[in-house]
């Protein structure tokens, strides 16, 4: 019964790599890439979500306010907008999109006095918005000039390269996941030698040896990869609470719940395999290219 | 069978020597061997005799000339086929390599299982092999328990289990007393009776005494004929084969 079992067990492993390439050396190096790769992730999805959202509410970089307006006055605000030379465009905001764009800060907007709001767009971007507010006011007294829309269009531009940043992160680890991998496979070589060698001898295919080492080694840094995602997601949790006000995320339902669900949870799920699939490569390759060596 | 043509062998240097060709360690050897056929393999230490022997068995390739070992012309063949025909060779060695970590049946279940065999019958194959070298109750033992001699028998259990068309053994009586050199030597000859082409290499002078057959004799990487096993003439080679 023992000795069967036994038997099962090595019959699998020819090479001896699980006492060989064992320890928590590998998968605690790969946990700790997997918790940065995920960490990585989860920055480029919530700053691509950010960069959209304050793209699209950026669309006029700069909003002119007209508190207790009424519609004769803001026909007549966007007649004298529209006869300056420095305003491409002037379009009057319809109130559903302006209490979307509110609601993050406002909550609902049920029965609350809303301005009226026009969006402008600038023939050049580096016109002073104050001069066209000083010239709106005398036409129409209380006009406010807004230029936040400028400051979300760099907040967006941030966003945006906080996500490629984040892609450049992505591809360091799995670069750094490889060679710790490669080291591994080294050492198992060496700690294997006489093995390998034997099997070699004994016609084994390079593929038979490398599969084994890759089999090994992929599992290996997929176990810590598993356990280095897991270890993430409280943290990612939390994260995406804090943030859902800005990304949208979270109204409505309750905010702990939300932040669970907002999640890049795809992306979160492909790390082990993504994990698996480095480790195989770079064992197959290491192996392949230490098997050269021999006729 | 086995062919050696105008056969130069040279090692590439190692340690303060490394990327420099050595002298040549076999110089214009020439033979061959019929299929069937038992052949001793002479000469001193450092005569060449592992090197002629690792030529047979596709461990390393000649610098010079040409070898052909069951149909297979090794100066040139593509490295993916050496493996196919290495499972067609059984080899012997001087210090066993058995797998430490393996039991006495997984190692000698490993060719077997390198050639997709599946599990439901290479058990029988395995064990009967065993008995076959008298070693059929230590097959779940570990090699580390077993005596040199016995050792050496599962060595050779490993070597013949896939029914190889060629053994070659490298001093395989160096470790064992003369008792257990004398019933290897009968499990080789009797692979050989059994339609095998084997050759060992020796400098035990008493074994090759006991069990006459065609040598060859290697002298400082070349050979002498005293047998004329070289087989360049076919009428000769295999006469005295049966000793
Ligand atoms: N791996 C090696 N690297 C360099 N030189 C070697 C190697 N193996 C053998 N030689 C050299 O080749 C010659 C023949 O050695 P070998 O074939 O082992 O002879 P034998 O088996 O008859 O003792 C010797 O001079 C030895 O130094
Ligand atoms: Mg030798």
């Amino acid at each position: 019964m023992t000795t069967l079992a036994r038997r099962r067990r090595y019959s699998r492993d020819p090479l001896g790599l699980r006492r060989a390439l064992s320890g928590p050396l590998l998968p605690g190096l790969v946990a700790a890439m997997a918790l940065l790769a995920a960490l990585a992730v989860a920055g480029a999805q919530g700053a691509a979500a950010l960069a959209q959202r304050w793209q699209r509410g950026a669309a006029a970089a700069v909003t002119v306010q007209l508190p207790e307006a009424d519609a004769a006055q803001t026909r007549r605000a966007l007649e004298a907008l529209r006869a300056m030379p420095d305003v491409a465009e002037a379009r009057a905001m319809d109130e559903a999109r302006l209490a979307e764009l509110l609601r993050p800060w406002l909550g609902g907007t049920g029965g609350l006095p809303l301005p009226a709001v026009i969006e402008l767009r600038l023939a050049n971007p580096r016109a002073d918005p104050v001069l066209v507010g000083d010239r709106l006011a005398a036409v129409v007294p209380g006009a406010l000039v807004e230029a936040h829309g400028l400051w979300v269009q760099r907040l967006a531009a941030l966003a945006q390269s906080l996500r490629w940043l984040s892609w450049v992160v992505l591809v360091l680890v799995a670069g750094v996941a490889a060679a710790v991998v490669a080291v591994a496979t080294r050492a198992g070589l060496a700690a294997r030698r006489d093995a390998v060698e034997v099997l070699h001898g004994l016609g084994a295919r390079d593929s038979d040896i490398a599969g084994r080492f890759a089999r090994r080694l992929g599992l290996m840094a997929a176990g810590g990869a598993l356990l280095g995602t897991a270890a993430a997601v409280p943290a990612l949790a939390l994260l995406v609470d804090l943030a859902s006000p800005w990304t949208g995320a979270g109204a409505g339902g309750s905010r702990a719940a939300g932040g669970w669900a907002a999640l890049p949870w795809p992306a979160l799920a492909a790390v082990p395999p993504v994990a698996f699939l480095v480790g195989w490569a770079t064992a197959q390759l290491t192996v392949r290219r230490w098997l050269r060596h021999l006729p | 069978m086995v062919r050696f043509e105008a056969v130069g062998l040279r090692y590439l240097g190692s340690g303060p020597h490394a990327g420099a060709w050595g002298p040549e360690a076999l110089t214009d050897v020439t033979f061959a061997l019929p299929r069937g056929s038992f052949t001793w393999l002479l000469g001193p230490s450092g005569a060449g005799k592992s090197s002629v022997l690792r030529l047979m068995h596709l461990a390393i390739r000649p610098t010079r000339g040409e070898v052909e070992v069951l149909g297979l012309r090794l100066a040139r063949a593509p490295r993916n086929m050496l493996p196919a025909v290495r499972r067609r060779i059984g080899v012997v060695f001087q210090d066993f390599r058995l797998l430490p970590y393996l039991s006495v049946f997984d190692n000698v279940a490993l060719p077997l299982r390198l050639a997709g065999r599946p599990e439901a019958s290479l058990r029988a194959d395995v064990t009967e092999i065993l008995r076959w070298v008298g070693l059929e109750a230590k097959a779940d033992a570990s090699p580390a328990e077993l005596s040199g001699g016995e050792q050496q028998r599962i060595a050779i259990a490993r070597a013949v289990v896939t029914r190889p068309d060629l053994l070659v053994a490298d001093e395989p009586t160096g470790n064992l007393d003369s008792r257990q050199a004398r019933r290897l030597l009968a499990l080789l000859r009797e692979m050989n009776r059994l339609g095998t082409t084997v050759v060992v290499a020796t400098h035990d002078e008493d074994l090759v005494a006991r069990f006459p057959a065609p040598a060859l004799f290697l002298h400082e990487g070349r050979l002498h004929d005293p047998d004329n096993a070289r087989g360049l003439h076919a009428d000769s080679a295999t006469d005295d084969d049966i000793g």
